[in-house]
């Protein structure tokens, strides 16, 4: 990477929202359908059929406007975009030219320990098009229209990122945002959350922009931190040379790690925006507009840095959790239910839960454990009744099986033993057993007493207490 | 004795309940007048006997059974050809949609089938509703029952020349710069284009989704009101459809104020339809009307600005026919490119290509600002000239057509002076009223002449009550025999 060269990066977001519907008609909006079950006359643009706007679907976007401190249009239209594709039914796609729903925002971004803010131009409401299969054992094209009339919001940040970094960072809160609004699946890997991203590179220090280039089709987070890697350093290496970045548009194949070009500016589409006729002026009201405002949740920027000043939490911590609205929830109704330490409960989500989650692939909420059982595990922590090593197997029983902690401490007798009596033949045995270990402590190797407890504890299977053990193991000694 | 298919819409009703007359009967008498005229007018380009009898079998047993009947059970009402109609072709008189079978109705199919009113068939058209003379039909051109040799106007020709020659006592057209209007006048009947709003587009395949409205044909002024009330209203399907309704209509026009534009008896308009118009005008003022003479100045910008808009919306309108979907498809042995060029060059005919390249080009980046926005905020001041000439009268008499029916072929070759015969109707569809046309009396050879009523937003009923009384005074319109 040039060190001379700075990168300014500017991201459109596509993503589709999860209403029960689709944006014109009253198709079911489902992902994985059987090709072509999800249609309708409407939303394949048969002759004579007439869209008409469903209202979740502009609550959605407004939520996701006041999300991204956006002003909101109360009034506002819809447009069509107009260019010939088999996959664009009517040949027109109902977007919104200028004037969008929400615009003039921003978003802070945690970037490492940094909040970083970055510009939300607009965001605006559209509708997907189909989607085309090439089949081998087909000589041509097919279409798949399910995904005709799909909602979609479009967010168009400022050229505000300067690196691969900040834009993976922007993306992932974006998503996060989504999900913590309810408003959208947000899997980038079912393309319900699609990127293209405009790179351009500058001298150091320059005020004025570089020719920026956008590149399409990159979908997962990984692609776009590797595209804008390779794009900026494709356009470095042309002004090196010598040579000028036009303007140009270009694909991002992620397997071959490199883009190619789809079409330069001169060959730019018209596409001919003109207010659509079938839909004239929509209008939110300002009461509608408050009330969606009043009804977003803590969202996890703030989420994170509430962490840290209430729970002294580590940034990264703090972020590890509110980074998964779930795993964010489960902490809250944890710490609201009270009884242990917040930063206890934290250090469990995201160390040992998050571990399982992670070896096993799966969600939070695909297991039984509640935040309940998971605070009363905590407090028989606290009491003394299990050991943390005891904790690690009830943890994963909980989450198995969704039972009561104290039930599976009594059924897998897992309670610690704090009962001197019931250690004293332990101790007694691992001292006859071990008559070396108890000759160098008493010549003075008192290193040794940590070798002996842990024989005592394994004597205990788990369950001795290891501070009454070892307290018993030093005054044995003494009497001998 | 009047035969059977001379009858209105409104006496069928009455004999129907009076039990003189069957549904099938009626229905037969229908067929049996397309049979028997067909040939001369050309206005259907499907008729749909089989099941037009048996919906008239259904409504007889509903009488059968002591139903109570709906005001159109029974009555046969035939349907432009861009009307979509489920399980029934509906070509736009377009190759591109030859075999075009809508798996849907449009909403006034749905409604005209709750009261089991009876599909006769389908009219022709200009393509894609296109043109002002129904020359432009890919299959026939339909005459005018006054003169074969004449055209019926258009572009809803086929549902004007089924009235006006008794194929059927009822049709639905649509108008989008008086489409309507245009061949009511023409062929000597009542048409009315209900305010922008008033009925469903639902179904109505589009051309200008701004502009367009599906509107009735009839003989007599209570036949088009007894459509219309059947057809108008609210349909959530629609997002431009207005709540609307129509009660009884009775002849009124005493002391209503009738607003003359000077803009519209100007060189254009022929000497014989102005002499006409002037006419009905000293009848109306003889029934108690006061005249006033009012100026809506911009008039002479209408013409550009409708077909501006109007070709700018039919150029998104019509790109959804791509040869993929449904309806004609070029070469499929190409590339992408070669089906969409050889399927919209073979399967759209001249008017329609011509008219897709004048809105492409309105709307291209750099041209855009030059015509379609000034177009549209032409539409505002026109709209506003007559909202302000509604402060000063209740209504406004025009002429429809500069002239009276043209000779088939006379217009064709240029297309100039065809757009030239929308002068008078054109601000009626930018300004978003109703307009309705009655024949006013004959010019030379004694071709039917109509005069044009324009309301306020929603004055279906005063217009109706106009032309009510103008056609009691001047004792019912005139029929053409065949």
């Amino acid at each position: 990477m040039n060190n001379n060269f700075e990168t300014v990066i500017g991201l459109e977001v596509h993503a589709e929202l999860n209403t029960k519907t689709k944006i014109f008609c009253g198709c079911e909006n489902r992902f994985g359908a059987e090709v072509n079950t999800l249609c309708c006359p409407v939303c394949m643009g048969y002759p004579g059929t007439l869209p008409v706007l469903n209202q979740q679907v502009v609550e959605s976007a407004v939520k996701m406007g006041h999300a991204l401190n956006c002003t909101i249009n109360g009034v506002t239209k819809q447009d069509r975009k107009n260019y010939f594709y088999p996959d664009l039914p009517k040949a027109y796609q109902i977007s919104q030219f200028d004037v969008p729903l929400c615009e003039h925002g921003y978003l802070d971004v945690l970037v490492g320990e940094d909040v970083k803010r970055i510009g939300v131009t607009r965001i605006h409401i559209e509708e997907d098009a189909g989607k085309l299969i090439h089949d081998d054992s087909f000589d041509g094209t097919l279409c798949d229209y399910n995904r005709c009339g799909v909602p979609l919001i479009e967010i168009v940040s400022e050229p505000d990122l300067r690196s691969a970094e900040e834009a993976k960072a922007y993306l992932e809160t974006i998503t996060t945002i989504l999900l913590y609004l309810g408003i959208s699946d947000a899997k980038m890997q079912e393309g319900s959350v699609r990127c293209d991203v405009n790179v351009s590179v500058r001298p150091r220090g320059a005020s004025e922009f570089g020719t920026r280039c956008e590149m399409k089709n990159v979908n997962s987070f990984g692609a776009v931190y590797r595209a804008i890697l390779y794009e900026a350093e494709r356009q470095m290496e042309v002004i090196a040379a010598g040579g000028t970045i036009h303007q140009e548009t270009r694909r991002w194949d992620d397997p071959k790690n490199k883009s190619i070009l789809m079409r330069s500016k001169e060959d730019a589409q018209d596409y001919r925006y003109f207010p659509d006729p079938d839909l004239l002026t929509f209008i939110v009201s300002d009461e509608k507009i408050s009330a969606l405002k009043a009804s977003l949740p803590e969202l996890p920027t703030e989420k994170t840095l509430r962490y840290v000043n209430d729970y002294s939490m580590q940034k990264v911590d703090a972020q590890l959790l509110s980074v998964n609205k779930a795993r964010a929830d489960f902490f809250d109704s944890a710490v609201e239910l009270g009884g242990c330490e917040p930063k206890t409960v934290a250090n469990w989500l995201v160390g040992d839960i998050t571990r399982i989650l992670n070896d096993r692939r799966i969600e939070l909420t695909d297991t039984a454990l509640t935040p309940q059982h998971l605070v009363e595990m905590i407090k028989l922590i606290d009491k003394g009744t299990i050991s943390n090593t005891a904790a690690k197997t009830v943890l994963e029983e909980m989450m198995a099986s969704g039972k009561a902690p104290q039930q599976i401490v009594e059924e897998k007798g897992l309670a610690q033993i704090n009962d001197s009596s019931a250690l004293v033949a332990i101790v007694d045995k691992v001292l006859a057993d071990n008559p070396k270990a108890v000759e160098d402590y008493k010549n003075g190797k008192t290193n040794v007493a940590g070798f002996l407890v842990g024989q005592c504890m394994k004597a205990s299977r788990g369950q001795g207490n290891p501070a009454a053990l070892r307290d018993m193991v030093l005054a044995a000694i003494e009497k001998l | 004795m009047k035969k059977l298919y001379e009858h209105s819409a409104t006496e069928l009703a009455a004999m129907l309940r009076a039990k003189d007359v069957s549904a099938v009967e009626i229905t037969k008498a229908t067929l049996g007048r397309i049979e028997e005229v067909e040939s001369k007018v050309d206005a259907f380009l499907t008729v749909t006997a089989e099941q037009a009898l048996q919906q008239a079998q259904q409504v007889d047993e509903s009488i059968a059974a002591g139903k109570p009947l709906a005001p159109l059970a029974g009555i046969p009402v035939a349907i432009k050809d861009n009307i979509c109609t489920k399980g029934v072709r509906t070509t736009c008189a377009s190759r591109m949609l030859e075999n075009f079978v809508p798996p849907y109705n449009a909403t006034v199919m749905e409604k005209l089938a709750a009261q089991g009113a009876v599909l006769p068939g389908k009219l022709n058209m200009d393509e894609f509703a296109m043109g002002g003379s129904c020359e432009n039909s890919y299959f026939k051109p339909t005459k005018n029952p006054w003169d074969t040799a004449r055209v019926p106007g258009g572009s809803s020709g086929g549902s004007a020349a089924s009235v006006a020659s008794c194929e059927v006592p009822l049709a639905l057209g649509s108008d989008t710069g008086g489409s309507i209007r245009c061949p009511a006048s023409f062929c000597g009947i009542v048409g009315l284009k209900p305010t922008y709003g008033a009925v469903s587009r639902y179904g109505l395949v589009a051309f200008a989704s701004s502009l367009d409205q599906i509107g009735p044909f009839g003989r007599t002024v209570d036949d088009v009101a007894l459509l219309y009330r059947a057809i108008c209203g609210h349909d959530p399907k629609d997002a431009t459809s207005r709540e609307a309704a129509l009660g009884e209509v009775e002849a009124k026009v005493k002391g209503l104020r009738l607003g003359v534009p000077k803009e519209y008896f100007g060189d254009g308009i022929s000497a014989e339809v102005k002499t006409a118009v002037y006419g009905a005008i000293e009848t109306l003022k003889g029934l108690g009307a006061d005249v006033v003479e009012i100026s809506l100045p911009s008039t002479d910008y209408a013409l550009a600005a409708y077909y501006i808009i109007s070709s700018a919306e039919a150029s998104s309108n019509l790109a959804r026919y791509d040869g993929v979907k449904y309806g004609f498809s070029g070469r499929r042995d190409g590339t992408l490119n070669d089906l969409y060029l050889s399927t919209r060059s073979e399967g759209f005919g001249a008017e329609v290509k011509r008219r897709i390249m004048l809105g492409t080009h309105v709307l291209s980046s750099g041209y855009y600002d030059a015509y379609y926005k000034r177009a549209k905020l032409l539409q505002n001041v026109i709209a506003k000239e007559f909202a302000d000439a509604f402060e000063n009268c209740d209504l406004i008499v025009t002429p429809v057509n500069p002239t009276t029916a043209f000779k088939l072929g006379e217009k064709v070759s240029d297309p100039v002076q065809m757009y030239a015969t929308d002068v008078c109707t054109v601000t009626v569809n930018i300004a978003g009223l109703p307009g309705l046309s009655l024949p006013c009396g004959t010019g030379e050879g004694g071709l039917p002449i109509g005069m044009q009523l324009i309301g306020p937003k929603f004055s279906e009923a005063r217009l109706l009550s106009v032309a009510k009384s103008y056609e009691t005074a001047v004792g019912g319109f005139a029929v053409k025999e065949m």
